[in-house]
């Protein structure tokens, strides 16, 4: 079996690459939006406390 | 002052809402003027054939009293929260529940009665038969005050938040989905002459299922949103 | 030997435990992920009904089932948290949401992609369909109820009241969407036919447990977040070496 009748899946190619492609599509910007929330969270977080220095 | 009996506190609850209700007949109006509205529209959004229409009808009833009754759910809790009447009942020696239930008996006769009562006219629009009218009215008898005891719950969870109206609708519509099926498929069952007793045994079973837990879950959701 | 199972419910303690727990879900989330996708399309024969088409069986099947199982473990935390007012179960709760509605979303976008060579439509009014959109319904819900209330406690109690009585009418829906269904005699369409074939059972489990371990990971890194969030005031925050930096 050769790559491109691989890719091709008998005429199927759109539907079922379209299926995996949202998955992986999901999955990464799920895991994208999670880091980024977590940066600006330590970000607010360093911030609190750099005020904090600062007053003391 | 005598203590009150469950019954007594009940009436007193509903009497005192349909009082403040009729103060502000225009709200109750625009209820009831949004449900014949929405109605009325959509033979001109699907056109005017009559055989398309007497198949649509059940549903376009149903979806508009269903609409119409998201649309006075914010006024029932929210007015007596503003003045502080929301925190004495709180501290009622009854319990919470049936203050509630009294509530949403008095919400259903302001906003789901009226419906009710409309909902033949409507049908005459849409070329009803007689006999689908009386399940009409059946159903709906039986399935308003379930949309109002639902939508109660939503009303108590969103009680003074910004964006209520839109919030409530987006929590208490997916839950009404079962009103919705059992009662158009009630008027539906007559129109193509299938059994409708089960489909209103089965409003009738939410209806009382409903009735016991609706009242408590709000009063919690009342005691969540008031600490 | 007894473990004391309330030192891992406060956040600081979790916080930590989670931080050491999620790569080793996330590594065999992406091992299995691999593996999966080897036999889904390699090992797994073409089937004799569907042709290729059904190897969308392999990722729509088990975001379904998943997110059927996180509406229910979400409601299940958010009701250890209404009732004995555990901050960290109400934090799981609403960490376990989105990853519950993403999947929701997702089963119904593959179900769409693999309806329409199968049945020849993107959507049909099927129970199981339905009952999916409705389900992303009630997270959507459940999320924007969380988001519109400033107040954290009370944020964490009136969702987590939503998401039980969700819970309960989860069924109530089901069955009353398969009665509408039975009764307009829609498209009755069954994925059952035949038995499948070995490989394309492994194939399944071997996804499943991916994405299984997969939400639990990124469900793990979001609730570090909100603990990060709710728990800024604390001592112990600043003093993590994160923080400090």
């Amino acid at each position: 079996m050769n790559w491109s009748e691989f890719f091709a899946m008998k005429g199927y190619a759109w539907y079922i690459w379209g299926s995996y492609g949202m998955a992986l599509l999901i999955f990464i910007i799920e895991i994208v939006m999670v880091r980024h929330r977590k940066m600006l969270t330590l970000q607010q977080l360093q911030l609190m406390r750099n005020a904090e220095d600062d007053m003391t | 002052m005598n203590k009150l009996s469950l019954i007594g506190l009940l009436s007193l609850v509903i009497r005192r809402d349909l009082v403040l209700a009729m103060r502000r007949r225009a709200d109750v109006l625009t209820t009831l003027i949004f449900f014949v509205i929405v109605v009325s529209l959509f033979p001109l959004g699907v056109g005017p054939e009559i055989d398309m229409l007497r198949k649509m009808a059940p549903g376009v009833v149903w979806v508009a009293a269903l609409l119409a009754s998201m649309l006075s759910l914010g006024r029932m809790f929210s007015a007596d929260y503003l003045d502080g009447t929301l925190e004495q009942m709180m501290l009622v020696p009854q319990s919470l529940s049936v203050l509630v239930l009294a509530k949403i008996l008095a919400h259903w006769m302001v906003s789901g009665l009226p419906l009710v009562i409309m909902a033949p006219v409507l049908g005459l629009q849409f070329d009803m038969p007689a006999q689908a009218l009386w399940v009409l009215i059946a159903a709906l008898l039986l399935g308003t005050p379930i949309l109002s005891m639902i939508g109660a719950v939503g009303a108590a969870l969103t009680l003074g938040l910004r964006g209520g109206g839109a919030l409530v609708s987006l929590l208490v519509l997916p839950l009404c989905i079962p009103v919705l099926v059992f009662g158009a498929g009630a008027v539906e069952a007559v129109v193509s002459g299938t059994n409708v007793s089960s489909h209103l045994s089965l409003l009738g079973a939410l209806l009382v299922m409903a009735l016991v837990f609706t009242p408590w879950v709000t009063a919690l959701a009342l005691r969540i949103s008031m600490e | 030997m007894a473990i004391n199972w309330f030192k891992y419910s406060s956040p600081s303690t979790f916080y930590g435990v989670a931080g050491k727990m999620v790569p080793w879900f996330a590594w065999s989330a992406a091992i299995l992920f691999v593996a999966g996708l080897y036999i889904s399309f390699f090992v797994a024969p073409t089937d004799v009904q569907q042709s290729e088409a059904y190897r969308i069986m392999f990722i729509h099947v088990p975001a379904s089932i998943l997110s059927m199982f996180i509406y229910l473990v979400m409601a299940g935390y958010a009701a250890l948290g209404l009732i004995f007012n555990t901050r960290l179960s109400s934090m799981m709760a609403s960490a376990l949401a989105p990853t519950g509605a993403l999947l929701a979303f997702l089963s119904l976008w593959t179900g769409a992609l693999w309806g329409k060579p199968m049945w020849g439509a993107w959507w049909v009014w099927d129970a199981r369909l339905t009952s999916e959109l409705i389900l992303l319904f009630l997270y959507l819900g459940f999320i924007a109820l969380h988001a519109s209330i400033d107040d954290p406690r009370r944020a964490d109690r009136a969702s987590a009241l939503l998401a039980i009585i969700g819970s309960v009418n989860v069924p109530i829906i089901y069955f009353s969407v398969q009665w509408w269904n039975t009764l307009h005699q829609g498209a009755s369409v069954k994925f059952t036919g035949t038995s499948m074939h070995v490989a394309m059972q492994q194939g399944m489990y071997t996804m499943m447990l991916a994405v299984w371990l997969y939400a639990i990971a990124v469900s793990l890194l979001r609730v570090r977040c909100i603990i990060l969030e709710r728990e800024c005031k604390a001592q112990w925050v600043s003093e993590l070496v994160e923080v400090r930096r």
